[in-house]
């Protein structure tokens, strides 16, 4: 009997899906290996390769067992295939198959859709490691290097989470879109990611936090789509990729968190009133909140476009097709098809922004989009909590959805962060106070000096309140290989 | 007044509202408004299935209380209010959830002379995921006698498979284990504590087994029916439990042991634990095994094969025809210069296993070994005690 619980290691892919007995998959996935081992070696500096990190490892997935913490080199890290357990009769959440038994094979009529959408999720994961790759050697403690390398690890295996089912229910085109997404590659001129936001670099630590927190939490919300999708398989494989995507937001908060606690810091100390006094604050090494304000509204915006057009026939036709569901759509009060349901979407009249109603079907985008803000506004007011308890007079804000698009109804109009649209001449003048400068750039980056030493931190970032598995303070999360 | 109950709380301040634990809560005792993530203590069954999932460490959080807070309470809070002082116990260190089990506990690990801690580098334990109410089934895979038939004494070696269900140990813990039947008044017996005598990776590396060392005690019910367990056989098992008589996650960290009989098992499991994934550190390993004589030392063929320089034997009889008896204490005292150089270095942890008897006797030795090298005893305990790096477990 397959143990559809526990993590089986009879093969050298760590798996809960019974890969021992099913020699055709195993046998593809074993020749996609190597390929991967040599992307991730190639990747990762050779320092980092050899350190021992201190890691997280699913060794079921049951919620008792799935986090176990050891020091791991990382090629040695148990990559694996893990779905979430097997839900008896489950049926399709949504939809015109509503209802209807959930499929445990891919249904013919919606095989490319659905390979399209394992295919641009399995695109992202890699990428973000590509996109982080030399953030190691600028990390600002061995915690926070841990904690990039957790995340790095567990893109890894979401990668591999689809390319499982591309392998295992896809054939010989699977396999070809398997290999396809370790030839592309972040930011490159032939072959680039297939996602905008995945081919921006991530220069820096601060670019990390809130690519964590603005970015990830798009691929969480994507996930959560995914996990109500009526292919069994896929949701039972983002269910459980859910529960590592947790920790990537927990990055992202309290990196942010614990930037702004430290310039409030730095500032009370040296009784400094007020947070757009640049220059004197950052004369004390620590990140002025005006520039906090500045990346969070490039990330934020960057991400927005993630979500594609607001109206969307792709969109509804996934819905439709029970393919891919809505957040939380189990929690949904509603007949779940969509069949006469408005939902009101952005829209420009104008100049002005407005919101009008479109059958819900199409607005599928938007109102992912629409729970994705929610769920990022929460971060916020909790990072102007410390703003608030530190007694500094500044408050971060998301800046509206028009501004800084690319994709969608304001894409490429000139729009403040208030949302309105205003004059090019308007816009220039105001841009640099709204995105980041290359000036801006280069100041971060003259902070990105790495801090090795077990329990220390560097001067622009504060300790966090509790280490991981609940180390104490000075623990050495990564023993580096120094050779 | 109410008995003090122990409350589950989440830190408001830590969390991130990622729901994961909401989600994960077989009995939907956490909820959530657009502030707090918050536990209801009304539902909480401390089954602990939120704990591992939370990404932040925030959900493990307690707090002994009179009267619980509230649901409104908490959803109100910016910080977690401080622990009140209700009395003894509040705040510690928790080594089991299950009161009987944790006054077991308590007890065993009194001789430590102060509040038990855990060394800082040991991985966090999990304890009380299976309960008297909700037991893990094992099977048992062997039972192996240790000891001779002359030797009078009888120690098996059990080894337990847990098939399907996760049952995460560190070297040191310890199970419950309920023997069949009722007492004299009816009740179905308590959980006897028997210490894991395998690593964290499985009797066999990547199983999902464990093993037991248990000597067979005159009368003991539950020694009995551990001891007459037949391969195949289904045991119910409790725990794991135990949170501070741990070894240091640090291959440079040296370890001092002591025991006598099964007291071996914890040690047993340190030492494969070292085998298994240390073995490049420079930390050594130092144990004093008092029996009576070689055939009632449980493992003694096996331990006479590691090699010394991972792990150096002192392997004591007090029963031996013809010779002096001998116990662990006197060959501590043959030792001095190695225990002594050992006392004084912050590396060293020391654990001490067996029978309570053998406690005074020990403590004694190290008193005079750490006296004559001009080392003061209390104080060096005392410090050794409060970094987690001085044990004992007896009974």
């Amino acid at each position: 009997m397959i143990d559809l619980m526990n993590v089986s290691y009879d093969t050298q892919i760590p798996n809960n899906v019974g890969l021992s007995s099913d020699k055709r998959v195993l046998k593809a996935l074993e020749k996609w290996h190597p390929g991967y081992i040599n992307w991730w070696n190639d990747l990762i500096p050779e320092n980092f390769q050899q350190s021992l990190v201190y890691l997280r490892t699913a060794v079921s997935v049951d919620p008792k067992g799935w986090a176990k913490f050891d020091y791991v080199k990382m090629p040695e890290y148990r990559w694996g295939v893990l779905l979430a357990p097997h839900v008896e009769d489950r049926k399709i959440p949504c939809g015109e198959h509503a209802g209807q038994p959930a499929w445990q094979e891919v249904p013919g009529e919606y095989r490319n859709m659905l390979k399209r959408l394992i295919v641009i999720q399995g695109d992202t994961e890699p990428a973000s490691v590509e996109q982080q790759k030399f953030l190691g050697r600028t990390a600002p403690s061995l915690y926070d290097m841990r904690n990039l390398f957790q995340v790095n690890v567990e893109e890894g295996r979401h990668l591999w989470a689809m390319v499982y089912l591309l392998h295992k229910y896809f054939g010989k085109d699977g396999r070809e879109e398997a290999d396809d997404l370790l030839r592309r590659s972040s930011g490159s001129e032939e072959a680039p990611r297939m996602l905008g936001a995945f081919n921006e670099a991530t220069p820096d630590w601060l670019s990390f936090f809130m690519f964590t927190y603005f970015t990830d939490r798009d691929g969480k919300m994507q996930l959560e789509s995914l996990a109500q999708s009526g292919f069994d398989p896929l949701s039972r494989t983002c269910r459980f990729m859910l529960t590592e995507e947790a920790h990537h937001m927990f990055v992202g908060e309290t990196g942010v968190g614990r930037i702004i606690e430290r310039t409030c810091q730095v500032m009370k100390e040296n009784g400094i009133e007020d947070p757009y006094d640049v220059d004197r604050i950052r004369s004390y090494g620590v990140l002025d909140l005006p520039t906090v304000q500045k990346k969070l509204n490039l990330h934020y915006t960057l991400s927005l476009d993630l979500f594609g057009q607001e109206v969307s026939t792709n969109a509804a036709n996934a819905f439709n097709a029970g393919i891919k569901g809505r957040y939380m759509e189990h929690r949904i009060d509603d007949d779940h098809k969509l069949v006469n349901d408005t939902y009101s979407v952005c829209d420009l009249e104008g100049d002005a922004v407005v919101r009008r109603d479109v059958p819900a079907l199409t607005a599928i985008n938007m109102r992912l989009r629409d729970d994705y803000s929610r769920d990022a506004s929460g971060g916020v007011g909790r990072w102007n909590k410390i703003l608030e308890k530190a007694g500094v007079a500044f408050e971060l804000k998301l800046p509206h959805e028009a501004f800084n698009r690319k994709i969608g109804v304001f894409a490429n109009k000139e729009f403040n962060p208030e949302g309105k649209l205003v004059s090019g001449a308007e816009y220039d003048a105001g841009v640099k106070n709204w995105l980041p400068t290359h000036a801006d750039g280069d100041y971060i980056q003259s902070l990105m000096v790495p801090e090795y030493e077990p329990g220390k931190y560097a001067g622009w970032i504060a300790p966090p309140k509790v280490g991981i598995d609940n180390k104490p303070g000075d623990f050495e999360y990564v023993k580096l290989h120094m050779a | 007044m109410n008995k003090p109950l122990k409350q589950h709380l989440i830190d408001p301040e830590i969390c991130i509202r990622c729901y994961t634990c909401e989600m994960t809560c077989p009995i939907e005792a956490i909820t959530h408004d657009d502030t707090n993530v918050v536990v209801d203590a009304g539902k909480c069954d401390f089954c602990m299935a939120c704990i591992p999932v939370c990404p932040t460490g925030s959900i493990d959080e307690w707090r002994v209380v009179a009267e619980p807070y509230s649901i409104a309470e908490q959803l109100s809070w910016d910080e977690l209010p401080e622990q009140q002082d209700i009395g003894a116990g509040a705040g510690d260190v928790e080594e089991a959830l299950d009161e009987t089990v944790a006054a077991l506990l308590a007890e065993a690990h009194k001789g430590v002379g102060g509040k038990a801690r855990a060394p800082s580098s040991a991985a966090k334990p999990t304890i009380n995921l299976y309960t008297r109410s909700k037991p893990a089934k094992a099977v048992v895979q062997g039972s192996y006698r240790l000891t001779s038939e002359e030797s009078g004494a009888e120690v098996r070696h059990i080894i337990l498979d847990l098939g399907g269900q996760p049952f995460p140990v560190m070297e040191g813990q310890s199970i419950g284990i309920i023997a069949p039947g009722a007492d004299e008044n009816g009740n179905p017996h308590l959980p006897r504590l028997y210490s894991i005598s395998s690593p964290r990776d499985g009797e066999r590396p990547g199983y999902n087994n464990i093993s037991l060392t248990v000597k067979r005690e005159d009368g003991g019910i539950c020694s009995n029916y551990v001891c007459d367990l037949k391969i195949g056989d289904e045991v119910l098992i409790t725990g794991p439990f135990g949170a501070t008589f741990l070894m240091p996650d640090d291959p440079s960290a040296r370890l001092l042991m002591v025991c006598t009989g099964t007291g071996s098992a914890p040690f047993r499991a340190f030492t494969m634990r070292r085998q298994r994934v240390a073995a490049a550190g420079d930390g050594d390993m130092v144990l004093f095994f008092g029996a009576r004589a070689p055939d009632s030392l449980p493992y003694f063929g096996p331990l006479n094969k590691i090699p010394g320089r991972i792990l150096k034997k002192h392997l004591v009889f007090s029963r031996i025809p013809g010779a002096q008896k001998e116990y662990v204490q006197d060959r501590m005292m043959v030792e001095q210069e190695v225990i002594a150089e050992m006392l004084q270095d912050p590396r060293t942890h020391i654990y001490v296993c067996g029978l309570r008897g053998m406690e005074e006797g020990v403590e004694k030795a190290f008193l005079n070994i750490a006296e004559s090298a001009g080392v003061p005893w209390e104080s060096t305990r005392e410090v050794m005690c409060g970094e987690g790096r001085y044990h004992v477990e007896t009974y």
